[in-house]
């Protein structure tokens, strides 16, 4: 037996050693893949025209150059108006922050009386809040349209901050009730014995262990938000528009030279909060989402 | 502490009614433990007493005051839970303290209670720590010091040890008992495991299917249950349920047992008297627990409610004090409890004998207690 263990261990590790190289070599090809065209969108975004024109695609620059970043923030031209895609860029944080906000609050207080103060007929209401979960936004751009009007907040950043919250809430509702269904019911039960009400027990004792699924309902939202250009180039006034609508527009104004290299500074930019979100708490995004599964 | 009445509750869910009418009144200071197989509603009850769930018909008062319509923080009881349902985020002095912070008690008030209770439970190093960071019977403490931290005027208890590895469970019924006997505040204690309940209570209602079955003193339990489910779940190992023909001789009712040779032994069970009459000469169902049917006992001599069977041996169980042998009675399997060097081994023919005093019968249609 003595004998025999190293090669077994030696057998399986050689095994083991190989299928190691397998996955990683397959997530590498598959790292590539996604990070070329942005490879090519930062270098390309780093030339300038003379060397895009003259050069390949995929070459380094030969001259860095923060020029294209400059233009596309503050003087390229969208449409008629020549200022860049900063009024833009303010536009959707000042769209995004509230939305993110005031949607992922609701929907935490949704989840916590879904999951833990359930009524008569709570269940069918949280059936057709999921609903929500899988309708079209297509389908919703007339009537969402008249209510705006109705509403007087058409063509404005109150708009499309009041769509998103409502287009937001059935997800943020889902997240925090499949997390708060987690939380034994008899800590409520023990709360409500110790005297506290709805709102104690949903300060003193839910929300305190709810960071992980706030993280992934704020990234959620703030990614969705941020990257929506349906809701944004349907109901947004000039003075409004995100900067996803601003990105197209400037991409499609054409005054005699493509410029590449500023299409694809504006293009960095309109991504670069959702990247930085991801980045810095994209690990509280994994654990959150399989926060549920593992109960403890 | 008070007293607590409950009349004629009942409690539906849907079309379902999981309590059917109970009634129990518990005296001030006085330890009732509500116990049942899984699904009897003795968790229901305890919930409705608390004020979590609300009571379809009936009435329950604790002192003099009904609180049917009083939210379960208006009712003065503290619970503690199976789970122990501590506060996660919170260490474990904030944990005792929260119930009197909601209740707006001063601030150095609290802090004398939560050192009190911590102190009466052994807890005082652990203040700080979460209830993450406590074992099992660490965070059973916790729970029962916020339940004492409040002083209420009753405690509920809902199956507080079945959480806790065997030995544990030991240790703290112990505990349990002594803090009843130290604070003397009325307790509702629910619970499946009849040992616990035995062990424990002043008063045990035995539940089942939304009724109680009995509510008497443990001893009452165990020497005179009502029917046979009573008798078969106080108990363990349970109650001999053996089915006999009852017969009259000479003024005297005895029933018949039959081994499986054939042998057959005729027991006597008292006087003929009026109220065992319907049932001479057909079937009823004797019951004798364990430890009646043994190899002989003490001052055994004379006493003319001791009778001698013999029946093959057909397993052991050793026990340790006890060994457990099991013959065939009448068809049945019967348990007896002997000394461990008197048993014979599987096969082997065994005298045992009977001590038919404490013996019981049964009706077997309506299974309630006939008889005395």
């Amino acid at each position: 037996m003595r004998g025999r263990e190293p090669v077994m261990v030696g057998e399986r590790s050689t095994g083991a050693v190989i299928g190691r190289i397998i996955v990683y070599s397959i997530l590498i090809v598959a790292a590539l893949y996604f990070l070329i065209p942005f490879f090519v969108m930062a270098m390309t975004s780093l030339k300038t025209m003379n060397d895009i024109r003259t050069g390949n695609l995929i070459s380094f620059p030969r001259e860095f150059t923060l020029d294209a970043w400059g233009k596309a923030w503050s003087s390229a031209c969208t449409g008629i108006n020549c200022e860049g895609v900063k009024g833009y860029f303010l536009n959707s944080v000042q769209m995004v922050i509230p939305a993110v906000i005031i949607s992922t609050l609701i929907g935490a207080v949704n989840g916590y009386v879904f999951s833990k103060w359930r009524f008569k007929g709570s269940e069918t209401i949280f059936s057709f809040l999921l609903l929500g979960c899988f309708i079209p936004f297509q389908i919703i751009l007339l009537p969402m349209s008249q209510t705006l009007g109705v509403l007087r907040i058409g063509q404005s950043i109150f708009g499309l901050i009041f769509v998103h919250i409502v287009y937001g809430l059935p997800f943020t509702s889902l997240f925090f009730r499949n997390f708060y269904v987690t939380i034994p019911d008899e800590i409520i039960k023990a709360a409500k014995i110790d005297g506290a009400g709805f709102f104690k027990i949903f300060w003193k004792i839910i929300l305190p262990v709810s960071l992980p699924i706030f993280v992934v309902a704020i990234i959620w939202q703030t990614t969705q938000i941020w990257n929506d250009f349906l809701f944004g180039v349907a109901f947004s006034g000039s003075d409004s528009q995100p900067i996803t609508v601003a990105l197209n527009n400037l991409v499609n104004t054409s005054t005699g030279v493509k410029e590449y290299n500023v299409d694809m500074a504006a293009a960095i930019i309109a991504g670069l909060p959702t990247l930085i979100v991801y980045i810095v708490a994209g690990k509280y995004f994994l654990r959150g989402l399989t926060a549920g599964a593992v109960k403890g | 502490m008070a007293s607590l009445t409950i009349s004629e509750i009942r409690k539906w869910f849907g079309t379902n009614e999981v309590l059917k009418g109970v009634s129990l009144a518990v005296e001030a200071g006085e330890f009732l433990v509500l116990v049942g197989p899984s699904g009897c509603g003795k968790s229901t009850l305890l919930n409705l007493i608390a004020g979590l769930e609300t009571i379809t018909s009936g009435e329950i008062k604790i002192g003099d005051r009904v609180v049917n319509n009083v939210k379960p923080k208006d009712r003065d009881i503290a619970m503690v839970f199976q789970s122990y349902a501590l506060y996660p985020s919170m260490n474990v002095r904030k944990n005792l303290a929260f119930g009197l912070e909601t209740r707006g008690i001063h601030k150095d008030q609290i802090e004398k209670t939560v050192k009190r209770v911590a102190a009466m439970l052994q807890i005082s190093e652990l203040l700080d720590r979460k209830p993450s960071q406590l074992s099992g019977g660490q965070r059973q403490r916790v729970a029962m010091g916020r339940a004492l931290a409040r002083d209420p005027v009753i405690f509920l208890f809902d199956e507080p040890l079945s959480n806790l590895d065997a030995k544990l469970r030991v240790e703290m019924r112990t505990e349990i008992k002594e803090l009843h006997q130290r604070i003397k505040t009325t307790i509702v204690y629910v619970t499946h495991d009849q040992i616990e309940a035995m062990t424990l209570a002043d008063r045990i209602a035995v539940m089942k299917d939304g009724i109680i079955h009995q509510f008497d003193t443990p001893q009452q339990l165990y020497d005179n249950p009502s029917n046979i489910f009573v008798a078969g779940f106080i108990g363990s190992p349970s109650m001999n349920f053996i089915k006999c023909k009852l017969v009259k001789k000479a003024k005297e009712l005895s029933v018949v047992l039959e081994n499986r040779k054939g042998d057959s032994f005729l027991l006597p069970v008292g006087k003929a008297d009026k109220s065992l009459e319907k049932w001479i000469d057909g079937d009823v169902i004797l019951g004798i627990r364990p430890e009646r049917i043994a190899t002989g006992f003490h001052e055994q001599e004379g006493n003319p409610q001791i009778h001698e069977i013999e029946c093959a041996v057909e397993v052991l169980e050793p026990t340790g004090p006890d060994t457990l042998v099991f013959v065939n009675i009448n068809g049945g399997k019967v348990t007896c409890r002997v000394s461990p060097h008197a048993a014979k081994l599987p096969g082997e023919s065994m005298k045992l004998m009977i001590d038919m005093s404490k013996a019981l019968l049964f009706d077997p249609e309506t299974q309630n207690r006939i008889g005395r």
